[in-house]
């Protein structure tokens, strides 16, 4: 390889801090294995990898680049930043951390190459959710865009989606969660069961939504079939008449002042409520977990017609090749061994690999995330802050209880585009 | 006038000297302009991407789009609002420091210290009213510790009032500064004739300091007003996400990579701000103004 000649010219000093750099680590690895790639300029390679803020944290690619040899760099982007720089700048990403839907705008650009799944060792431990499109034996809903329908691809650039499994993935899996609302139980004033709280007048002023398009629509949906004002068909593929008749009752909502405000980042929702402007809203995992570390109140709430599922997938762009593809691959396979799963736990999500995540946490965490048992101590967030004490359950259950009620997935509609102007309506109103 | 040979040979150096400051204005606004107004003729397939086929689909959906009249009713509403309050501050502010210092050194010491905010983030400045007027924040808490309240006011945050708030916050300066220069310029001994010639202090204001800082206020006026037609940023993080602007509508599009309708609704938008500043300038003869 021509790249060797260069570094060779710098010889002995590269060369003797390479070596002990591989002593050193070859001991912090012993217990990971990683990485297995013993390239002597591997050390050298940068990985981007670019996503949203609730899943691309630091914290990751601190100990990936401590534990693989090569650096691994987080860019943090919003949901449509994210599918404009894999349109438009794709040499700045590496890996993608990309939700499913957003999978269907980009894949047929050709900005990404499919993942040789023979190079993913652990492919059999992955999670059968998006592997087969079941959980627990039981097929999962189809309704919106499940990760199985968008799991795999004919060939290594295909631009399409293949019906069943193949032996290329669009993209590795990343975390999943199902959602709900997240509420205020000290300022909310009596229980919350349904969807249709949201909605409820009892709120009037102190609900809040998401301003994402595909996102918040899905919440609203939730929320008026729950309240019996519109049928849905398919509430993951609604119709353009459905789709009218949800936006016309939001603006009524909107005029009568019903919601305080609309979010576009989980900060804007975690200051909104910790700061008690808003009792009950759209809200995802991590800003609930992050307003308990501020010591405020904050139940992610489970309700009956069940859950808004979500996922991301790590996709790889078409322009990584060489020694930099190598690295990726080790990236991916590390991703799902066992620590991210484990860190992410504490966030409230779940790993692709969730036997290795579940691995990685102590016995107190593991019962708290993942079984459903009550806390045996205090239960911490990934930045340290007590979130809750021992004898607290964790809000929804344990994950077989979570996901086996999955009501419709996040997606990218048929009608979308007729969803971003009436969204747009909404938005001006 | 100079014989034609001679002419072209002394025209060089004046070409060179203009060049840099040309060749800026081409490629770093004509250009881009340029493409704008050609990808806003473009068709835009979902998915996919910018077609390269010609359309008018992206004007005729957007003018006969009752929302894109909405934004824009919006966002003039709030430049209008803004305008007003921005004048009547930027000129009392500029009379008091042109009129009223005496020690020139203290002047330009309280024209710096307006400015010194400027020194930090404008999307800081902004964020920090969020804890001044939100419902457990500042004003609210204080009024209720006072017992002036029992509930804490609900409009100070997520509506029209916090957003020409924070306007008026980073946008006066932008008034001030062009109406100091105007009024810097007037020539003190026309007040005290003006006085002399039997005028109230009102009447001095009236008739001669308002007249003669004209370009200054136009100035203002056109800085304000293209500011707050272009933002999208402070309206939606101060009111919320409730309200939208013209340019939040193009950000919308941009986000689902629609270009073509960002870009002809940028066309749009760039109209209606050079007519606004068409008309500034024949109410105002700036020109004759800056070359005094």
């Amino acid at each position: 390889m021509n790249k060797t000649s260069g570094l060779l010219t710098r010889k002995a000093i590269s060369r003797r801090s390479v070596l002990k750099g591989g002593a050193a680590i070859a001991g912090a690895t012993a217990i990971t294995g990683f990485p297995t790639v013993w390239a002597q300029n591997i050390k050298d390679v940068t990985l981007t990898h670019t996503g949203m803020s609730y899943s691309t944290i630091a914290d990751i690619a601190r100990q990936a680049s401590q534990d693989l040899g090569f650096k691994v760099e987080m860019s943090v982007v919003d949901h449509p930043g994210l599918t404009n720089r894999m349109v438009n700048d794709p040499k700045s990403i590496d890996i993608a951390d990309m939700e499913i839907w957003q999978s269907k705008i980009v894949i047929p650009q050709g900005v990404t190459q499919a993942v040789e799944i023979a190079k993913i060792k652990n492919w059999g431990d992955l999670t059968p959710l998006y592997t087969e499109g079941k959980f627990a034996g039981k097929e999962v809903s189809r309704q919106g865009d499940s990760p199985f329908e968008f799991m795999y691809r004919d060939a290594k650039d295909a631009t399409g989606f293949a019906g069943g499994p193949t032996a290329w993935a669009s993209f590795c899996p990343g975390f999943y969660n199902a959602d709900t609302l997240g509420i205020r139980p000290d300022l909310v004033g009596r229980e919350i069961t349904s969807w249709a709280d949201l909605i409820s007048p009892d709120f009037k002023g102190k609900a809040a939504i998401q301003n994402i398009p595909t996102i918040g629509i899905m919440d609203a949906i939730m929320a008026f079939e729950a309240a019996g004002q519109i049928k849905y068909g398919d509430k993951g593929n609604p119709t353009k008449d459905e789709l009218d008749q949800t936006i016309t009752k939001l603006i009524e909502l909107k005029k009568a002042g019903h919601f305080r405000a609309l979010w576009n980042t989980f900060d804007e929702s975690v200051n909104l409520m910790a700061a008690g402007e808003v009792v009950i809203q759209s809200m995802w995992s991590p800003a609930v977990t992050a307003v308990q570390g501020q010591g405020v109140k904050c139940t992610y709430q489970p309700l009956k017609e069940g859950y808004r599922g979500w996922g991301n997938g790590l996709g790889l762009m078409a322009h990584v090749e060489g020694l930099r593809l190598d690295a990726a691959y080790e990236y991916l396979n590390w991703y799902n061994a066992g620590w991210t799963g484990g860190f992410i736990a504490k966030q409230g999500y779940y790993s692709g690999n969730p036997t290795s995540a579940k691995a990685a946490l102590s016995e107190n965490d593991r019962g708290f995330f993942y079984e459903g048992k009550a806390a045996t101590a205090d239960i911490t967030s990934p930045t340290g802050e007590k979130t809750n004490s021992a004898g607290d359950l964790r809000d929804g259950g344990s994950y077989e209880e979570r996901f086996s009620k999955v009501g419709v997935w996040n997606n990218l509609m048929d009608e979308a585009e007729f969803l971003f102007a009436k969204w747009n309506e909404f938005n001006a109103a | 006038m100079t014989p034609a040979p001679t002419a072209n040979r002394s025209l060089l150096p004046t070409y060179l000297q203009v060049a840099p400051l040309t060749l800026v204005l081409v490629f770093f606004f004509a250009v881009p302009v340029v493409l704008v107004v050609i990808v806003s003729f473009l068709k835009y397939q979902m998915l996919v991407g910018i077609v390269a086929q010609f359309t008018l689909k992206n004007y005729a959906d957007l003018l006969f789009n009752p929302t894109t009249w909405t934004l824009y009713l919006s966002t003039i509403k709030f430049t209008l609002i803004v305008l007003v309050i921005t004048f009547v501050l930027g000129f009392w502010i500029a009379y008091f420091l042109v009129f009223h210092v005496r020690n020139l050194l203290t002047a330009i010491g309280l024209f710096l210290l307006c400015t010194i905010p400027f020194w930090t983030s404008n999307i800081i400045r902004m964020i920090s009213w969020r804890p001044v007027l939100g419902r457990e924040g500042l004003i609210n808490s204080g009024l209720m510790k006072a017992g002036l309240i029992d509930q804490p006011i609900d409009w100070l945050l997520f509506s029209d009032f916090s957003v020409v708030v924070a306007y008026v916050h980073l946008f006066t300066l932008f008034m001030i500064v062009p109406i100091f220069n105007s009024m810097a310029r007037i020539d003190k001994s026309l007040l005290e004739a003006a006085v002399d010639a039997g005028a109230t202090r009102w009447g001095v204001v009236w008739n001669v300091v308002l007249p003669l800082s004209k370009t200054g206020i136009a100035l203002g006026t056109l800085f304000v007003v293209t500011l707050v037609m272009g933002d999208f940023f402070v309206v939606t993080v101060m009111s919320g996400g409730l309200s939208g602007s013209a340019t939040s509508g193009i950000f919308n599009d941009l986000q689902f990579l629609n270009y073509p309708r960002a870009a002809a609704n940028a066309v749009i938008l760039l109209i209606i701000v050079l007519l606004i500043a068409a008309a500034i300038f024949r109410l105002v003869d700036v020109r004759k103004e800056l070359v005094r």
